[in-house]
């Protein structure tokens, strides 16, 4: 015992930590690198190792080899996922079936299948007219429009949404604006905006912007607050300063309702924008459809629509994808991510 | 304990509170969470506070942390009045507080990264402590995929990353069960000794706080005030099988005798609020000693 203890006295002055008054830089330079040999000569001095300690076998790191590859290809191919997709075959071939089925006979009960487009037409309509620049001129233009409002919802909604959630005065200052701004949808701002911004494309923007902003805006205080406070205060006792625990902890701690926001953000700015452009627009999807409506070219309508479908599912694809880049632990994460 | 580390030059991490009291809220919702409070903890000592639910434990550990701020009195770091967190006190708490976005590893190297230090030298710093914790090959793993023991080794061993002069731990073992608490409380130990830091260590489990400490503060009752102060002269390096010893055996029975008075304390004022009928029973002739 004794000897043990004076062996220890030994050891200690290489730990210098305490010789710095400051815990910063300076002060973690020297047990950096003296952890691991106090830690090897402890462990071989103290009869209470770490060693003792029974610690599950790490992983196994996987190597690279091509049948290794292929057969962790096949092992995606799970019953689960054949199930998943030959349902989601149904769901979209049923719909097409029913489409089919009501144009070729024509069907009349209530609603009227009169004047749809067959599938068919509609396919012909996209290898005539589909693939026409001013089609994809259109598409473009929708595109633009939609990324301009959205990551300037994006760029305001996230700090601001940050900032009302993390200081009361903040909130105090901005809620009743966003209170009372909040319940007018983003198709309402159409006869303002044309008014208030110098040309039509700014006022377009300015609605698939208005779409998106509070989606995006709420889901930030949301993710703010439903934070837990535990994590702030181990954050600030690591040393954290103001800036570094918005940037550090609040951030990526709301990360995942942000995420929330941006989808649902995204979904509310094609809505807009689809209405902005019917209502008022030059060019754009929405306009595409409408002015096939007014042409009396029923395929180009379907066409349209279809198009839509497609821009806000792709869109939606993205926000996806990227928050799970983003979040990859979110894949561990208790109750999971779907 | 604290002469072995006289030897050195540590003699750093020395809390002091002084006629500490907290208030918590004002009027008719006062309550007097701590009571003239006065302790401390020498550099290099290892003290546990225990006392019944409520007493107060959490808050006195919060103003040493620098979370709330006392009604009366003050608490020290090395003669300096403490005012707000920092890397200078480690605090591991009750629950778990890893940052799920981050992989083990960058929790750890979280409170050097706050201080500045570069990449290279934050990852060689946190893969010694990893190691030290016995948790070097899940430096890639998030949080989410650890069990509870890990995730509160990992957090001792962050709050450690910073070099701080005290550990503050709020019941950090609370969780997790009985196998595995006595497996941490070795590890603790471990790093106690590799480290020499002072450590303020808050538990409800009487073996616990004999099986770690130097010292041990026994509170009263809410309002928590320091009711006993006990050496414990045990050994070290303290093991497991010190347990059964006879030695260790008293100090279980004396803390016994002394938190048992202080949990009817605690639980007495809301029995007789109620009154005895409250419980749907009559006082008998006997008086309350029928019913219990
Ligand atoms: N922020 C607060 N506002 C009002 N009252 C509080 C606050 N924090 C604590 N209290 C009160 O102060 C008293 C002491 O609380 P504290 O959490 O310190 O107890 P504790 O000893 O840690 O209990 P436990 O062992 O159950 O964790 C309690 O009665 C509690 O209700
Ligand atoms: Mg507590």
């Amino acid at each position: 015992m004794g000897s043990l203890a004076s062996a220890k006295i030994v050891a200690l002055p290489m730990v210098e930590k305490h010789s710095v008054p400051e815990p910063a830089v300076a002060a973690v330079k020297p047990p950096a690198a003296e952890i691991s040999a106090t830690g090897a000569t402890a462990n071989a001095s103290a009869p209470v190792a770490v060693a003792e300690i029974p610690v599950p076998e790490p992983e196994p790191v996987p190597t690279v080899s091509l049948t290794k590859v292929l057969r962790s290809l096949l092992a995606k191919i799970t019953r689960e996922r054949i199930i998943t997709a030959a349902l989601a075959c149904i769901s979209i071939g049923a719909l097409f079936l029913f489409w089919y089925l009501g144009t070729k006979y024509r069907l009349e009960f209530y609603i009227r299948f009169k004047n749809v487009p067959t599938p068919y037409e509609v396919y012909q309509q996209l290898t005539q007219v589909g693939l026409s620049n001013k089609y994809l001129v259109n598409i473009a233009i929708s595109v633009r429009r939609i990324l301009l409002g959205f990551f300037i919802a994006l760029s305001i909604g996230v700090p601001l949404g940050l900032a009302i959630g993390k200081y009361q005065r903040v909130r105090d200052l901005f809620m009743p604006v966003v209170e009372i701004m909040r319940p007018i949808p983003a198709i309402a701002w159409v006869p303002m905006s044309i008014m208030l911004w110098p040309n039509n494309e700014a006022s377009i923007v300015f609605i698939t912007f208005i779409g998106a902003f509070f989606p995006i805006l709420l889901n930030t205080i949301h993710g703010v607050h439903s934070l837990d406070g535990v994590l702030i205060r181990a954050a600030r006792c690591l040393g954290a300063s103001e800036f570094r625990l918005f940037l550090n902890v609040i951030l990526p701690g709301s990360l995942p309702h942000i995420f929330t926001g941006l989808a649902v953000g995204m979904g509310v700015a094609w809505v807009s924008l689809i209405a902005a452009e019917m209502i008022s627009g030059q060019f754009g999807v929405g306009y595409f459809t409408w002015e096939a409506y007014s042409l009396v070219d029923y395929p180009a309508i379907v066409l349209g629509m279809i198009t839509i479908g497609f821009l806000g599912l792709a869109c939606s694809g993205i926000i996806r994808m990227v928050g799970s880049l983003l979040m990859p632990w979110l894949a561990f994460a208790p109750g999971g991510k779907r | 304990m604290t002469m072995a580390v006289a030897g050195t030059e540590t003699n750093k991490g020395f809390i002091d509170v002084r006629d500490m009291g907290v208030t918590f809220g004002a009027n008719d919702d006062k309550v007097v969470a701590v009571e003239n409070v006065s302790l401390n903890v020498q550099p290099g000592e290892f003290v546990s506070l225990i006392g019944p639910s409520g007493c107060g434990k959490s808050t006195l550990l919060s103003i040493v942390a620098g979370f709330v701020k006392p009604t009366l009195g003050e608490a020290r770091l090395d003669g300096k009045a403490i005012t707000k967190p920092g890397s200078d006190r480690g605090v591991v708490f009750q629950q778990y507080s890893l940052f799920p976005w981050l992989s083990v590893r960058k929790n750890v190297e979280f409170g050097l990264k706050m201080a500045g230090v570069d990449q290279s030298k934050r990852n060689t710093t946190a893969r010694a402590l990893l190691d030290l914790a016995g948790l070097l090959s899940f430096e890639n793993h998030y949080p989410d995929q650890l069990s509870g023991g890990m995730k509160q080794r990992i957090g001792i061993v962050r709050a450690l990353a910073t070099s701080p002069q005290v550990l503050l731990m709020d019941e950090p073992f609370g969780a997790l069960d009985t196998q595995t608490r006595v497996v941490m409380q070795e590890i603790l130990t471990n790093i106690w000794q590799q480290f020499k830091i002072s450590v303020l260590f808050i538990t409800h489990d009487i073996e616990e706080s004999i099986f770690l400490s130097d010292r041990i503060y026994v509170m009263t009752a809410r309002p928590g005030r320091i009711k006993a102060e006990i050496k414990v002269p045990l050994p070290r390096p303290r093991r497991a099988e010190m347990t059964d010893t006879p030695e260790f055996m008293n100090l279980v029975q004396e803390l016994k005798g002394l938190i048992r008075e202080e949990s009817l304390a605690a639980m007495a004022p809301e029995i007789k609020d109620r009154g005895l009928s409250g419980f749907g029973m009559k006082v008998g002739p006997k008086g309350v000693g029928e019913i219990f």
